[in-house]
């Protein structure tokens, strides 16, 4: 068990943790809070397996994407703050609810 | 002689991030607490960059250390000053014997 | 194994358990004001990761956005939260009558997460303990990329695409929010002598810093994107101090910018394909400065667009007012 390998371990369990969050907690901004996690947990795991590499460098190509990735999610996170706020206003509440039955 | 140097700097400064967060952890309030959290941190800090600038390959690397140093002390002393006057705003009091 | 090796085995432990411990703690805790400063503290630990994982391009980017942005966006809905219903969140989950939820529906979601967790875990293991992926390539190629550094060769030159369209992506994210109708201000504060006087000081810094990364990108760690997050977090921090810009700049010189990155991205990449038959095929001697030339653009628009997106709301002219 080397050092990259525990912290791609961690990647998965942040991941669990975020998606049970995702899946438990009501309130929106758990939930955004929860994506992000759950997107260190991945950038965790990409970067760690790149670098099982023998040489003196790591892989580049992970740490790329991974950097991109970050500044997307900055920006999706944003977007789904933007959302959230649409929704508190027309329906007074942070909390998704089951569509009523006669309508679906 | 210089590793002597940079190892006594280094713990002398652990030692006031320690005191820092001792005070952080057991002061009663949040002024006290924001009081050890900047005063220790900044000069455990500064003591820290003057450790490693002892051991930094250029001048210029060291320079940047102290730059470093240089935006923490202004960040944290303006943050903890605007943390504390919210605070007071919102009618948090100060912590009485 | 010497000494620092324990060492360091026994921080990066640390540095497991503690990200474990703030991750269980942002998703369990109650109030979601504490969530999302120990959500800060998890992206500065998480910059500390990067680092011990030999990638200090991505601790640069962590520390700029996960440790500073994205607090600033969740504080800035928070507090927009708080201005359109004033009663806590706490008390809305409650108030809203929902039933007690059944045993099942608390257990399985662990349950799964156990399985989830063992499933991937032995996934990781099984994997072949040394793999070269895609260094033998990079390698081979980097004399020919125009600069040093192989984060930037690989995010500029061998799949400069990628970064063409994450450009047009953060511009996407940037015009739902608008067509979204922005959101509301920040509630009002009091403008602060020492909050403006830190601002005076702080984003000249700021923006030196981001030129510092942008030109080192080549070379050493940083980047357009570490140069952007970094020329947005001046942005942020000037829109906190009550910074105010007249609508006339904010009109075209604004969607200006926004769209510079991923208009000189696809003006560079049209005439490489004519004139070299391949979508951001560098001719090798002008590859360093194209790059450049890229990177700039890319910085401006980058944080221009953070800035923006923390804003939320929509630049208007004054016949549409």
């Amino acid at each position: 068990m080397n050092i990259p390998m525990i912290y791609a371990l961690l990647g998965i369990t942040l991941f669990s943790v975020g998606l049970y969050g995702l899946i438990v907690r009501e309130h929106l901004l758990r939930k955004i809070l929860a994506l992000n996690i759950m997107g260190s947990g991945i950038f965790l795991v990409l970067v760690a397996l790149g670098k099982r590499s023998v040489g003196d460098l790591p892989d580049p190509v992970p740490h790329a994407m991974v950097i991109t990735g970050i500044v997307v999610a900055v920006s999706a996170t944003a977007l789904a703050l933007t959302l959230m706020l649409k929704l508190v206003e027309v329906s007074g509440s942070a909390v998704l609810h089951d569509a009523p039955k006669e309508r679906s | 002689m210089i590793d002597f140097f940079s190892i006594l700097l280094l713990l002398a400064g652990a030692l006031f991030f320690l005191a820092g967060t001792v005070g952080l952890l057991r002061f009663p309030d949040l002024y006290t607490r924001l009081h050890a959290l900047t005063k220790a941190d900044n000069v455990g800090l500064g003591l820290m960059i003057a450790g490693l600038a002892l051991q930094a390959e250029s001048l210029s690397a060291a320079g940047k250390l102290v730059l470093i140093w240089g935006l923490v002390l202004l960040a944290g002393a303006s943050v903890a000053y605007l943390i504390a006057r919210g605070a007071l705003l919102r009618g948090v009091l100060p912590w009485k014997r | 194994m010497e000494a620092i090796d324990i060492a360091l085995g026994l921080f990066d432990l640390l540095l497991v358990f503690l990200l474990l411990w703030l991750a269980w703690l942002v998703m369990s805790s109650e109030d979601l004001f504490k969530a999302i400063v120990l959500f800060v503290a998890f992206g500065l630990l998480m910059a500390l990761v990067w680092v011990r994982l030999e990638a200090p391009d991505i601790a640069l980017a962590e520390a700029a956005i996960g440790a500073g942005l994205t607090g600033a966006l969740l504080m800035a809905a928070l507090d927009r939260l708080n201005a359109v219903k004033p009663m806590p969140a706490a008390a809305v989950v409650t108030s809203a009558k929902r039933e007690q939820p059944s045993l099942p529906s608390k257990v399985l979601p662990l349950v799964a997460l156990v399985l989830i967790v063992l499933g991937l875990g032995y996934a990781l293991l099984s994997l072949p303990d040394v793999a070269d992926g895609l260094v033998p390539n990079v390698k081979e190629q980097m004399a020919q990329s125009g600069v040093k550094n192989p984060v930037t060769a690989v995010l500029l030159n061998f799949r400069g695409y990628d970064t063409l369209l994450e450009m047009v992506v953060l511009l996407l994210a940037l015009l739902s929010v608008w067509s979204l109708g922005g959101v509301r201000k920040l509630s009002p504060r009091n403008t602060n002598p020492v909050l403006a006087s830190l601002c005076r000081v702080l984003v000249p810094v700021l923006i030196l810093v981001s030129c510092y990364l942008l030109w080192v990108g080549a070379d050493a760690p940083g980047g357009a994107f570490q140069a952007g997050s970094v020329l947005g977090a001046a942005g942020v921090l000037l829109l906190l101090s009550g910074w105010h810009v007249e609508q006339k700049i904010l009109l075209w010189p604004l969607r200006f910018i926004l769209v510079l990155g991923s208009g000189v991205f696809i003006i560079i990449a049209a005439v490489l394909f004519f004139t070299q038959g391949g979508l951001l095929t560098y001719p090798v001697a002008q590859a360093g400065w194209l790059i450049l030339l890229l990177e700039s653009a890319a910085t401006l628009s980058i944080g221009a667009t953070l800035a923006a997106l923390f804003f939320g709301g929509i630049p208007k002219s004054r016949v549409d007012q």
